[in-house]
């Protein structure tokens, strides 16, 4: 087991390794270069201007050199001007002095996520304030989505075929249908539209980043869980009909064990194997669930920061957006398969 | 001139889909008629969801190719006709023009264009996309993962490392990143788009290659001739007047203009080759799996030991007998490509702003949905309706494929 960890967490580092070089690579690319710095100088610049800003903020060095020093495994750049130093990792400009007092190298093992050029603040706390809002918003969709996730599958695969089974079913098929930017349109006109809706809840869910009532977060939260309701259903579903069927649920039957009793004590606890993987496996997913509703209900979130970033070649909170979102899929990837082995008897035991 | 009532409006709506409706019943008899004949088509309709579903699906299929002939429409979805913004359904045109319809069926929207007509055009941008990219993403995906299933070992590795690479991207995010105009400057798109349509050749050229190499006199002309035509496609594919990419730094040059057949308009082909990207692991995972299941079995020993090709095992024998799953996943994942498409819309990525497909509508008309319901309404539930008929279809599919 802990030799399973240990390669999974080397695949795991590996891996961002890699995609965080992809989006490093795709975002240093030169037009992007030349946008960011037309939009932090002026859109006026000329070839010439816009090549001296990018030599002067050091966005011009080799590629490997400028994601080293983004790791901080390579020294950061400096440069020597009239007025003073500046470099990667010194603020403004300072004297000599300053200059040799500053960290040689600044990268993210060192804890230095830099600076994000759109919100001109650093992106660790950026990260971190944006990523509370989201975890606030994603435990409230999972408070809602696994339970109610759960007790459809189960009522529709406890008796396979009936009524319940075939309504519960179609229920399931249509949220699996429906992506989050069309159900929360559908939301919105129905429940918050000022003209014909019911005004039961508030279309916009920016009043919830810091109060957070039932009615200003209960669409977006609807909205997510729907998605991938669907989803953990049928398999629960699925994998509930399969342990219908078993031999000793029979068995227990035939005793005349109560069906109740049948369900939560016997079934259950085998039905629930494969919904746990599948939960977990939903949360990557969900993700994107989170930019599309935190976008359509100005949530300013993790979501919302992804959208802003990437629209204006932020690279340094991009590149933390996207270990922050790897790292999520990724752990959420181990725990489900130490889960599965955790949670299966058949297979801890061999 | 009055605003149209409510039923009204729904039956001149209704009446405007006529050559649909026509469609549709000529397909429903002549299949229900022939359906034994027609193999797992015709089991379809033995369950009503699966031809519930496949009403669905080819109600829009039918709407986009009719659409994009003109005769669904009642406007011009790019016209602008002054008076006509934000009006709610069947409002009447203040200055009709002669042999202009008189009303907007669904009301116009924010830039004062046709709601309705937009909605029908908009299927003709999923009903093109939507499928040629699943194809396009199931020709990767079972080029690359029957050999990674059937041979495992490094090459498995390898690529199943690259395929959890990128279904470890948001997808969000890798759509930021590959559908800018930045970006689609340097080249990146097309050079993926070099590499993604090539494919579909290789996967051509080996299934006929392992078929009939034992009969060259038959073998190498049609390879000749198949490949000569598919390589022709390939590449007036991928170059745009007669460069594969052109911009002041550098340019490489490909198919003369003469020859080039047709040009697929810039955002479009990045569009398609970003969807693609997005899908084929999954196919992969899914090819992979399949493979490594179906080569423990018998046949596939008996080929063995016939002494048959490893591609012609491949091939031949796996491929036929994982047809089941791949058909249902290939429903499925038209649907899903739906949802990316409009998930591209929706954050305005690489279609043009005023192009009609539902996503970039649904985006639009979001920004005023607390006043005003109806340009965002028709093209989300359309979009619903559509990938729900796929999902159906997949789940009739899928229940009747296991029936024998």
């Amino acid at each position: 087991m802990g030799l399973f960890i240990l390669r999974r967490s080397g695949v795991m580092i590996l891996t961002a390794i890699c995609l965080t070089f992809i989006v490093f690579f795709l975002t240093n690319l030169y037009p992007n270069l030349e946008k960011l710095a037309k939009t932090q100088g002026n859109f006026r610049m000329s070839d010439e201007a816009v090549t001296s800003w990018l030599t002067k903020e050091g966005y011009l060095q080799p590629l490997y050199v400028k994601y080293g020093e983004w790791l901080g495994v390579l020294p950061g750049w400096t440069l020597e001007s009239e007025e003073g130093f500046t470099g990667r990792c010194i603020t403004g400009i300072v004297t000599a002095e300053e200059a040799a007092e500053a960290p040689t190298r600044c990268g993210i093992l060192q804890g230095d996520w830099g600076y994000s050029t759109v919100f001109r603040e650093d992106v660790s706390g950026i990260i971190g304030k944006r990523l509370g809002l989201t975890g606030k918003l994603m435990f409230w969709v999972l408070m809602l989505m696994v339970p109610s996730a759960l007790l459809i599958g189960i009522m529709a695969g406890m008796r396979e075929g009936s009524k319940t089974d075939r309504t519960l079913s179609t229920v399931s098929i249509i949220t699996t249908a429906t992506p989050e930017y069309v159900s929360g349109v559908i939301f919105i006109a129905i429940f918050a539209s000022s003209t014909v809706g019911l005004k039961w809840f508030k279309g916009t869910a920016t009043s919830a980043m810091e109060n957070a009532t039932f009615e200003n977060f209960f669409l977006p939260v609807l909205t997510i869980s729907l998605y991938g309701m669907g989803y953990i259903a049928r398999m629960t579903r699925a994998s509930m009909t399969e342990v219908m069927t078993a031999q000793y649920i029979r068995t227990a039957r035939l005793k005349g064990v109560k069906f109740s009793d049948i369900v939560i004590k016997h079934a259950l606890r085998n039905a629930l194997i494969a919904p746990f993987t599948v939960i977990l496996l939903q949360v990557p997913w969900l993700l994107n669930g989170v930019v599309i509703v935190e976008t359509l209900f100005n949530y300013k979130g993790f979501g919302w920061t992804l959208v802003q970033a990437a629209s204006n070649n932020d690279i340094e909170l991009l590149l933390a957006v996207s270990v922050v979102s790897v790292v999520v899929v990724l752990v959420t990837q181990l725990i489900s398969d130490i889960g599965y082995v955790y949670l299966n008897p058949r297979i801890r035991i061999s | 001139m009055e605003p149209l009532g409510t039923f009204e409006i729904i039956g001149r709506v209704l009446y405007q889909f006529t050559p649909v409706w026509v469609a549709l019943v000529i397909m429903f008899a002549a299949s229900i008629a022939y359906k034994r004949k027609l193999g797992l088509y015709g089991k379809l309709y033995d369950s009503p969801i699966g031809m519930i579903g496949f009403g669905l699906v080819m109600f829009w299929v039918f709407t986009g190719i009719f659409g994009a002939m003109d005769l669904i429409i009642t406007h011009d979805p790019l016209a602008q006709v002054s008076g006509m913004k934000n009006k709610v359904p069947g409002t009447p045109l203040k200055r009709p023009e002669e042999g202009e319809y008189l009303w907007y069926l669904l009301g116009g929207d924010n830039l004062a264009r046709d709601v309705f007509s937009r909605m029908v055009k908009g299927a003709w941008v999923v009903v093109q996309i939507a499928p040629l990219a699943t194809v396009f993403a199931f020709m990767v995906g079972i080029t690359l993962g029957l050999p990674a299933g059937y041979f495992g070992g490094r090459r498995d590795t390898l690529l199943s490392f690259l395929a959890n690479l990128i279904l470890a991207f948001p997808v969000i995010l890798l759509f930021y990143l590959l559908v800018t105009p930045e970006i689609v400057a340097t080249g990146v798109p097309s050079f993926m788009a070099t590499v993604l349509f090539i494919f579909p050749i290789i996967f051509v050229g080996v299934l006929l290659n392992s078929r009939y190499h034992t009969q060259p006199k038959f073998r190498t002309p049609l390879l000749i001739g198949v490949l000569g035509v598919m390589l022709w496609l390939y590449l007036s594919l991928i170059s745009t007047n007669g460069y594969l990419v052109n911009n002041k730094d550098f340019s490489i040059p490909a198919l003369p203009k003469i020859l080039d057949l047709f040009d697929i308009p810039g955002g479009i082909l990045v569009v398609f080759v970003s969807v693609v990207f997005v899908n084929s692991p999954t196919v992969f995972r899914i090819v992979r799996g399949l493979t490594m299941d179906i080569k423990t079995r018998d046949y596939v020993a008996a080929a063995q030991t016939r002494g048959e090709g490893s591609w012609y095992i491949m091939l031949w024998e796996i491929l036929p007998n994982a047809r089941g799953p791949l058909i249902v996943d290939f429903c499925l994942r038209i649907g899903y490509t739906t949802i990316l498409l409009g998930t591209l819309g929706f954050f305005g990525l690489g279609l043009p702003p005023e192009s009609p497909d539902w996503g970039s509508t649904i985006n639009e008309g979001r920004k005023l949905l607390s006043i005003y319901l109806h340009p965002a309404l028709p093209p989300a539930l359309a979009l619903l309706s559509l990938v729900l008929g796929l999902n159906l279809l997949a789940d009739g599919l899928r229940e009747e494929s296991l029936k024998d």
